[in-house]
């Protein structure tokens, strides 16, 4: 204990494996980084906070070499150095894990983490590594198998085997658990956990932030982009930190749960559908009721058929039978999108940029995707561009869109506003059902908490919303019944109060999933 | 020599241009680059191929001058896609366009000349042997050039970590750029080896296929070449065998046509592209959406810095 003590001391005389001082970057009119200090011993797992927006992917893109920073200066065990590139900060002991996985899809796992070795190394030896250090840390991957046949999880590991095997003294997480079932989530804290034993330092990004508080032993917040605090996480609640994050003391969700007995305005009956893609997911016989006035949330880890469901509650695709999908009594499985709105149904895609708008169109312009079947936007075949444009002015206004000049395009707003139009453009119709898909996925705590009220409030005014989510917390916020999706299978919706997380966890993973059958019949 | 041999021995010789310029266009495509300029290049080659072959009087010269041309017409595209970051179709065509017009102009002066055979290949016993013999064992370097070629592409696509690094580049650019990989730098490699290929194979139809040299005489089979990477999935393998299956549907239009066999000479010369057509229809039919695309072609890649 002593030894552990006096090294822990020694540790603490030494400088910092590496200190950020006074890091500037500037992207035309947009400070993204203003003067941030950060420093990160080693052995310590030290978090990084922030909305989106706040300058985090910024500082960590500086951090790999990715960006240049425009002021500032870098010192790595004290020494001053110049990160040129990724090359340059694996040298140093630099590693990186993405959120959004820098992986190739039809390439095989070995070829992946070969990719990122230096080339002096063959591919056998590359796999002989990176078996050697999967054994090590408990992170069983098939190296022979191409990355598209993976889950996110597997996925994952694959990018955490890749990092260890450059023997990092870093390691950057951004996001990890993002992606990831509760039980996932905690095979990976202990993961990391054993790497800071062996005095690695990690930095930790992340939106949870009881996540946060259980593996982080410092935080640094940062709020358009500078550092607000630095704090010890664990000598703080949730909310503090929520409230530094965000700037102002943040409203819980007003769920009011159990407010209405309404009737089933979307009914689903014995739906399967095969994939329509390659990797895709069966539907296997479906059967959900959303009643008017009630949440249903659907959890699950993506790729078990959500898109899949999602394409044929929207009307994306046809379901087979007329029953087998029903709005307010009226049979809609052959009825293709727009007719479903016009029968009063709304949706809202999980990816906002592409599918829920159109990246290089104006929010006047992208008024008119999901609306010109519906009435006033449109005059014999001619676009009213001045109701678009009144209109996309009162989604501005109503959901707190924030956005560069009058009427910008798309792809200019940052992921939380865009998505604050998205589904502002569906709530404002005031649709008898609304699918919303992911609603809050990759959006600040802000916006998150706008979206869900909003959502919450249109089905107390009578609306039936199903919310598909892969957001544990968010389902356990707002839903009135949770149901899992798994494999293509949807168990039976419960109340959530009668719900724990671990309960759905396990369903989530499919190990429930006989269990549930059972119970079900 | 019977009817049947001669018969094989020309769909070698049609087929051999289509091979070099469809693995050329195998390995830029690999690499996230549409270059839909191979019938540009191809004309360029042919051109230049030729009018160095009587300048120097030497084949030899005539092909590094093919080769040549080749390179600096796909140099001159890769400054427009990856300097520039342009549309690469819109570019692409620009280049076919751009290459047959140039290679009429270079080509003028040498019209009506005309070259003599190349040597081919002559092992005593075993080139001599009845049906297979020349088939084998009778071919000019370019054929046994072309074979290598593709086991090379192969080779190094699947077996080389140079390899690894030109497909992973091609399969999404933005997860190679965060790892460090020098995209461009890959990029710019492999047009230039597709532009080496285009001219290589324009040179073989003017020095070998022809002997002579006429305005528009790849008469297409640069965008043969471009639909046979996406015939063949990406893959030399199958690259070789769509060559020497439109290589064979070329040579029996022909040889059907001197057969009169009561079918519009222009509805068989048309049988090739028919085929490139119903081919491509085909294999997206039949495989959907995992074709083996490279995940990233035709982005156009701009690093933010």
């Amino acid at each position: 204990m002593t030894e552990l003590n006096a090294a822990a001391e020694a540790r603490a005389e030494e400088p910092p494996l590496i200190a950020m001082h006074g890091i500037t970057k500037v992207f035309g009119s947009l400070v993204a980084n203003d003067h941030i200090d950060l420093a990160i011993r080693a052995g310590e797992i030290h978090a990084l906070l922030g909305e989106n927006g706040a300058g985090k992917s910024t500082l960590v893109k500086i951090l790999y070499g990715l960006l240049e920073p425009t002021e500032g200066e870098i010192r790595w065990r004290g020494e001053p150095v110049r990160l040129s590139g990724p090359q340059a900060a694996r040298a140093l002991g630099i590693g990186m894990v993405f959120q959004h996985f820098s992986l190739f899809e039809n390439l095989t796992v070995a070829e992946n983490i070969a990719a990122a070795m230096p080339p002096e190394m063959s591919l056998a030896e590359v796999a002989a590594k990176a078996r050697e250090v999967s054994g090590q840390y408990g992170l069983p991957v098939d190296l022979d198998r191409p990355v598209w046949t993976l889950s996110a999880g597997e996925r994952q590991r694959i990018e955490i085997i890749r990092c260890l095997l450059q023997d990092p003294q870093l390691i950057v997480l951004d996001e990890p658990t993002s992606v990831l079932t509760p039980q996932e989530a905690e095979r990976l804290f202990v993961t990391l956990e054993r790497l800071a034993a062996s005095g690695c330092a990690i930095l930790y990004i992340s939106h949870r932030l009881e996540e946060v508080r259980r593996l982080c032993s410092s935080a640094t917040i940062l709020r358009a982009g500078r550092v607000v605090a630095t704090i010890d996480p664990r000598a703080v609640s949730a909310r503090e930190i929520a409230g530094l994050m965000v700037g102002t003391a943040l409203h819980d969700v007003v769920a009011l749960r159990g407010a209405a007995e309404g009737a089933p305005r979307l009914v689903v009956r014995g739906l399967s559908l095969p994939p329509e893609e390659a990797h895709g997911q069966t539907l296997r016989e479906i059967h959900l009721t959303v009643r008017g006035g009630e949440v249903l949330g659907i959890a699950g880890v993506a790729g078990n058929g959500q898109g899949e469901l999602f394409a044929a509650l929207s009307g994306e695709r046809l379901a087979g039978a007329p029953e087998a999908v029903e709005i307010d009594g009226r049979p809609v499985g052959h009825l293709g999108v727009t007719e479903r709105r016009r029968l009063g149904a709304a949706f809202v895609p999980e990816e906002r940029l592409g599918h829920g708008a159109v990246p290089d169109h104006r929010l006047a312009e992208n008024t008119l995707l999901s609306r010109h079947g519906t009435g006033g936007l449109v005059s014999r075949g001619f676009v009213l561009a001045d109701a678009t444009r009144a209109l996309a002015q009162r989604i501005i206004e109503t959901f707190d869109v924030r956005k560069e000049g009058t009427d910008p395009r798309a792809r200019t707003l940052s992921g939380g506003n865009l998505q604050k139009f998205v589904v502002g453009r569906e709530i404002l119709r005031e649709p008898g059902v609304l699918v919303v898909n992911q609603p809050t996925w990759g959006v600040d705590a802000g916006a998150a908490a706008l979206i869900r009220q909003a959502l919450v409030n249109l089905a107390r005014q009578g609306s039936a919303v199903l919310v598909i989510s892969q957001d544990l917390d968010e389902l356990f916020e707002m839903a009135d019944r949770i149901a899992v999706i798994h494999a293509g299978e949807l168990s039976t919706p419960k109340p959530t109060g009668d719900l724990t997380r671990e309960a759905v966890g396990l369903l989530m993973t499919g190990a429930a999933a006989s269990k549930g059958t059972v119970h079900a019949h | 020599m019977t009817i049947v041999e001669a018969i094989l021995l020309t769909v070698v010789t049609a087929s051999t241009p289509l091979l070099i310029a469809a693995l050329g266009e195998l390995v830029t495509e690999r690499s996230g680059v549409l270059n839909l300029g191979v019938e540009g290049m191809m004309a360029m080659g042919a051109a230049c191929g030729f009018a160095g072959a009587i300048l120097f009087d030497s084949t030899l010269a005539g092909v590094l001058c093919g080769i040549l041309a080749g390179v600096a017409t796909s140099a001159l595209f890769a400054f427009i896609v990856l300097g520039l970051a342009a549309n690469q179709v819109a570019s692409g065509l620009a280049l076919t366009i751009l290459g047959l017009g140039l290679s009429g102009l270079i080509g003028a002066p040498f019209i009506g000349a005309r070259r003599d055979p190349v040597a081919h290949l002559n092992i005593p016993g075993l080139t001599d042997l009845p049906l297979v013999g020349r088939l084998f064992f009778g071919q000019d370097a370019f054929v046994y050039a072309s074979l290598l070629l593709c086991l090379g592409v192969g080779w190094f696509l699947f077996r080389t970590r140079k390899g690894l690094l030109l497909r992973a580049v091609g399969e999404n650019q933005a997860s190679a750029h965060s790892l460090g990989l020098p995209v461009l730098r890959v990029r710019l490699l492999a047009i230039l080896f597709g532009g080496a290929c285009a001219g290589l194979a324009g040179a073989y139809l003017s020095l070998v296929y022809t002997r002579f040299w006429s305005p528009g005489m790849t008469s297409g089979r640069g965008w043969i070449a471009v639909a046979l990477v996406v015939f063949a999935a990406w893959r030399p393998g199958w690259a070789f065998f769509g060559a020497y299956l439109f290589g064979a549907a070329t040579v029996l239009q022909l040889h059907a046509q001197a057969a009169a066999i009561g079918i519009p000479a222009q509805a068989l010369s048309a049988l090739p592209y028919v085929a490139t057509i119903v081919a491509l229809v085909v294999l997206s039919l039949g495989r959907r959406r995992d074709t083996g695309a490279p995940g990233s072609l035709g982005m156009p890649f701009v690093p933010d810095r």
